[in-house]
């Protein structure tokens, strides 16, 4: 049955979001589409599936993927321990979760190169067991971690802050374990948040451009990434190429983010009891 | 009270745009005695120095005050921003093949090379190796570097205009060595990659590699760059020539469509012209380029080491050859990496 | 109220002595751990680099004209950027999440997108669009308006990729909330703008706080799009970043550091009056 809208403000509301999103998103994305449906389709498959194209995507999306998975659990933990723990620098550590953000993605990839390379800070300890950061796909790794850190505890943050005590109160008066009431009590509600963050983690990472190129070594088939590949054909003014590739990426990114987002609405359609 | 909310809208919007047409004109408001000299990423120290200089020499001729602007960056995101719509007056960039871009989105005639001395290019650099101190690992020449325990470093030529010259340095001494033999010349530069240890993306991204980050043992590398990084560390590099090398000629160009559009051509063309005058080649010189002028290159006999043998552009069949054979995707560049 | 706080205090307690004290502190050392490593490392890096040559060459490098003219030009496209975006939103956020329609989906996908876009890809689209190969061009020649190399690119590029942080973060919540309240509110006859201000706002304050600092701390540091849009003339299309990134690649590494530490400050400071306004605000409330 359709409910009747009662809240006023639907009509405006959408027609500014479409506009805004019209101008900055989507008229310029539309670009790029028209750009590539210039070139053959035989062409287009040519090109991304050339041998450094497709080793690219590998490393891009691998390298993306366990970052994002070590900053989904890592974001889960800090969101916790900020919202339900007290403790002193609690504020101070709040504070400086959007640091990465402010920092130029090549200044954290500098410092991060000076860092783990054989000889740098870190980069000394580890090598003392075998273990090279810097100019691997370790490297690649810890600076998508870096640039990911605030995405899943910004998102989980707010909605752990929101959860009403009360349930967990009562699974706890009702004898259950704490691992049981976390698991089953909060879990649950603050996954779509945890999603959310993880997709978007997930899609930062898979274009970021500026600190990889300093750390990643560039080396074609095992540190080479996608927006490097994408950068080296506009040097050869090679538009359909680059807007082939980047085409790809962009799809992917938008799947990933609409996945998200069907696995959201459907647990908000849960939570709120199917409204 | 919807009224409202859309005027507060369309307000915030209108200052939105308003601010950023404004900065926009500001910026760019035309001044016939500005120009704008998009230049690539190891000429920043030449060209303030220059600018000083063809100032006074300007405000001497004319009397008008000149106010340049610079851009430095990768050579071939240079070229593609200036196609792209960034006005620039005058193109100072690494090779000939990023000015026929430039030429090839109709902002520049053909015929440019010819328009000032020595096919536009008023100074010369050359591909030598930068090692550390006490050459440890005792190279001399290109066939030291595909043995097995040399680390290189080298930036990616498909991504940096000015390593295009290394590579094909590179493929010139494999040449002589196998007598043409394209097979064994493959070979060999398959090699040296093999010994690359970080391919950066760009000539500087390169340095930085090996002088702030201590990786490998040789860094191939421009004349000009190889000599500062000696002058800022005198201690803890030292530069190698090896036996052969290529000719690298940094391209200039007046941006025709741009200066009949702003009225500069004049301004533009002297300001070229006059980095053939004695005191802009020794400035050149003094930034260790090699300036283009023989009578005043022999006054840097000193630095420069002027027996070695190069070859030229022309050698590889010009620009467009080279790129094809090379570089553009599918090319031998990319086949040695092929597994 | 204050039965619920007691109530809740003391569960807490109980809690503790079953033993979580282990856990909260094995989880507080591990956020540490990772924080340390991760974020405060690589900041004492910079520091450490921007300071090697002494105070006065930090000062000189800091001071410096073209480091100036580049605060600015990132000061006018991060404030553009924040309040662009603030108005955007909060128009996307109400829409989403209190409305049913169909596409709903699709559009919260669509406004995300911006987030996962490469910088590389954000700044060609725009290049795209604007840039000389564009049908668009010749108009804007004939108009003598610049956008790509240009302060408005810039800005674009800015907005762009800051485009979902204000309407990312009141999402959440405001879905968590629920719409009975304002349904309530607009049954009894309250206006839209009286329904926002006086039921929404109130949950989606510090939700909205978050989102501005957020989007304005990425807004001063974006590179990748800028960097494709700029155009790099020197003193006019510079941003911070930028100017970072050009005094690498003249060698000054320190005073590229020492610029660095301009964008460190600056969101420290940010971050301070946002914990400032916050506490203030909660106690307030409370």
């Amino acid at each position: 049955m359709k409910k009747k809208r009662v809240i006023p403000g639907f009509g405006l509301s959408l027609g500014i979001t479409l506009t805004m999103l019209s101008i900055i998103v989507l008229i310029p994305l539309a670009s790029l589409v028209v750009f590539t449906a210039r070139m053959e389709w035989k062409d287009i498959i040519a090109t991304i599936t050339r041998g450094r194209v497709l080793s690219s995507f590998y490393v891009s999306f691998l390298t993306a993927f366990v970052a994002s998975v070590i900053n989904a659990v890592m974001g889960m933990v800090l969101a916790w321990v900020l919202v339900r723990y007290d403790f002193p620098g609690k504020r101070l550590m709040d504070g400086m979760i959007e640091l990465p953000f402010a920092l130029p993605t090549a200044v954290a990839g500098m410092s991060l190169t000076f860092l783990t390379t054989d000889n740098g800070w870190i980069g000394s300890f580890f090598a003392k067991f075998g273990i090279h950061i810097a100019y691997t796909r370790i490297g690649i790794t810890v600076a998508l971690i870096f640039i990911g850190i605030p995405f899943v505890i910004r998102s989980v943050q707010p909605v752990l802050e929101k959860l009403d005590p009360a349930y967990e109160e009562a699974a706890g008066v009702l004898g259950a374990s704490r691992f049981t009431i976390f698991w089953k009590v909060i879990f649950p509600e603050v996954k779509p948040a945890l999603f959310a963050g993880f997709g978007l983690a997930f899609g930062r990472c898979l274009g970021e451009y500026g600190s990889v190129v300093f750390i990643a070594g560039n080396k074609p088939y095992y540190t080479e990434i996608t927006p490097l590949i994408i950068m080296s054909e506009l040097q050869e003014y090679d538009y359909s190429s680059a807007t082939a590739i980047a085409l790809v990426m962009l799809i992917t990114a938008f799947l990933i983010l609409f996945i998200n987002n069907m696995i959201q609405a459907r647990n908000t359609r849960i939570l709120t009891g199917g409204r | 009270m919807k009224n409202r909310k859309i005027r507060f809208t369309a307000a915030g919007l209108s200052t939105v745009i308003v601010l950023g047409s404004l900065s926009g004109t500001v910026a760019f408001a035309g001044d016939s005695t500005s120009i704008v000299n998009v230049s690539y990423d190891p000429t920043r120290e030449l060209y303030e120095q220059y600018n000083e200089i063809f100032k006074e020499h300007w405000k001497e001729q004319t009397g008008q005050d000149l106010e340049i602007t610079q851009s430095h960056g990768g050579s071939g995101k240079q070229a593609l921003e200036v196609a792209n719509g960034l006005e620039a007056d005058v193109v100072t960039l690494a090779l000939e093949y990023d000015v026929k871009a430039v030429e090839e989105a109709g902002l520049i005639e053909e015929g440019w090379i010819d328009e000032f001395p020595l096919d536009s290019s008023p100074y010369t650099s050359t591909i030598v190796f930068l090692v550390r101190e006490g050459n440890p690992k005792d190279i001399q020449d290109w066939d030291d570097l595909v043995k097995e325990d040399v680390g290189v470093i080298t930036p990616n030529p498909k991504t940096s205009g000015g390593a295009r010259w290394n590579y094909l340095a590179a493929w010139a001494y494999a040449d002589q060595l196998y007598g043409g033999d394209e097979d064994q010349i493959k070979d060999f530069i398959k090699k040296l990659y093999e010994n690359v240890l970080v391919l950066d993306s760009g000539a500087r991204g390169a340095t930085t590699s090996f002088v702030e980050n201590g990786q490998g043992d040789v860094l191939i590398a421009w004349e000009n760059e190889a000599y500062l990084s000696v002058q800022d560390y005198p201690d803890d590099y030292e530069i190698i020539t090896p036996s052969i090398s290529i000719l690298a000629q940094p391209s200039v160009a007046v941006v025709d469509s741009v200066v009949d559009k702003r009225g500069t051509r004049e301004v533009a063309t002297e300001y070229l012209n006059y980095l053939y005058s004695d005191e802009a080649q020794r400035i050149a010189g003094d930034n260790f380029y090699r300036p283009s002028n023989e009578e005043i290159l022999k006054e840097y006999a000193d630095v420069f080491n002027l027996d070695i043998n190069l070859v030229t552009i022309a050698d590889f069949g010009g620009w467009t050859e080279a790129q094809e054979t090379h570089f553009a995707d599918g090319g031998v560049f990319d086949q040695i990496y092929e597994q | 109220m204050s039965g619920k706080v007691q109530k809740t205090g003391d569960v807490k307690k109980k809690r503790e002595q079953q033993g979580s004290r282990v856990t909260k502190w094995l989880l507080i050392g591990l956020s540490v751990l990772f924080l340390g490593v991760m974020l405060v490392l690589p900041l004492c890096a910079v520091l450490v680099q921007a300071f090697r040559n002494g105070m006065d060459a930090y000062l000189e490098a800091v001071t410096d004209e073209y480091t100036v003219k580049a605060v600015l030009l990132t000061l006018e496209a991060t404030v553009v950027a924040v309040v662009f975006n603030t108005i955007f939103g909060l128009f996307a956020a109400w829409c989403i999440t209190k409305f049913h329609f169909k596409g709903k989906k699709l559009l919260s996908t669509l406004i995300d997108v911006p987030v996962t876009v490469s910088p590389i890809i954000a700044g060609l689209i725009f290049i795209l669009v604007f840039g000389r190969q564009s049908f668009l061009y010749p108009y804007l020649e004939a108009l003598d308006i610049k956008i790509v190399f240009a302060v408005p690119g810039i800005i674009l590029a800015t907005v762009f990729v800051t485009f979902p942080f204000i309407s990312r973060e009141l999402i959440p919540v405001l879905e968590a909330q629920g719409t009975d309240e304002e349904e309530a509110a607009a049954l009894m006859g309250a206006k839209g703008f009286t329904i926002f201000r006086k039921v929404t706002f109130p949950h989606i304050k510090w939700a909205l706080l978050y989102g501005i600092v957020l989007c304005t701390a990425r807004a001063m540091g974006e590179f990748g799009a800028v960097s494709v849009l700029s155009g790099h003339l020197r003193g006019k299309t510079n941003t911070l970043p930028l100017h970072i990134e050009i005094l690498f690649n003249e060698f000054k590494y320190i005073p590229a550091f020492a610029v660095s530490t301009i964008l460190v400050v600056m969101a420290v400071l940010l971050l301070i009056i946002r914990s400032i306004v916050e506490y203030r605000g909660k106690k307030k409330e409370e």
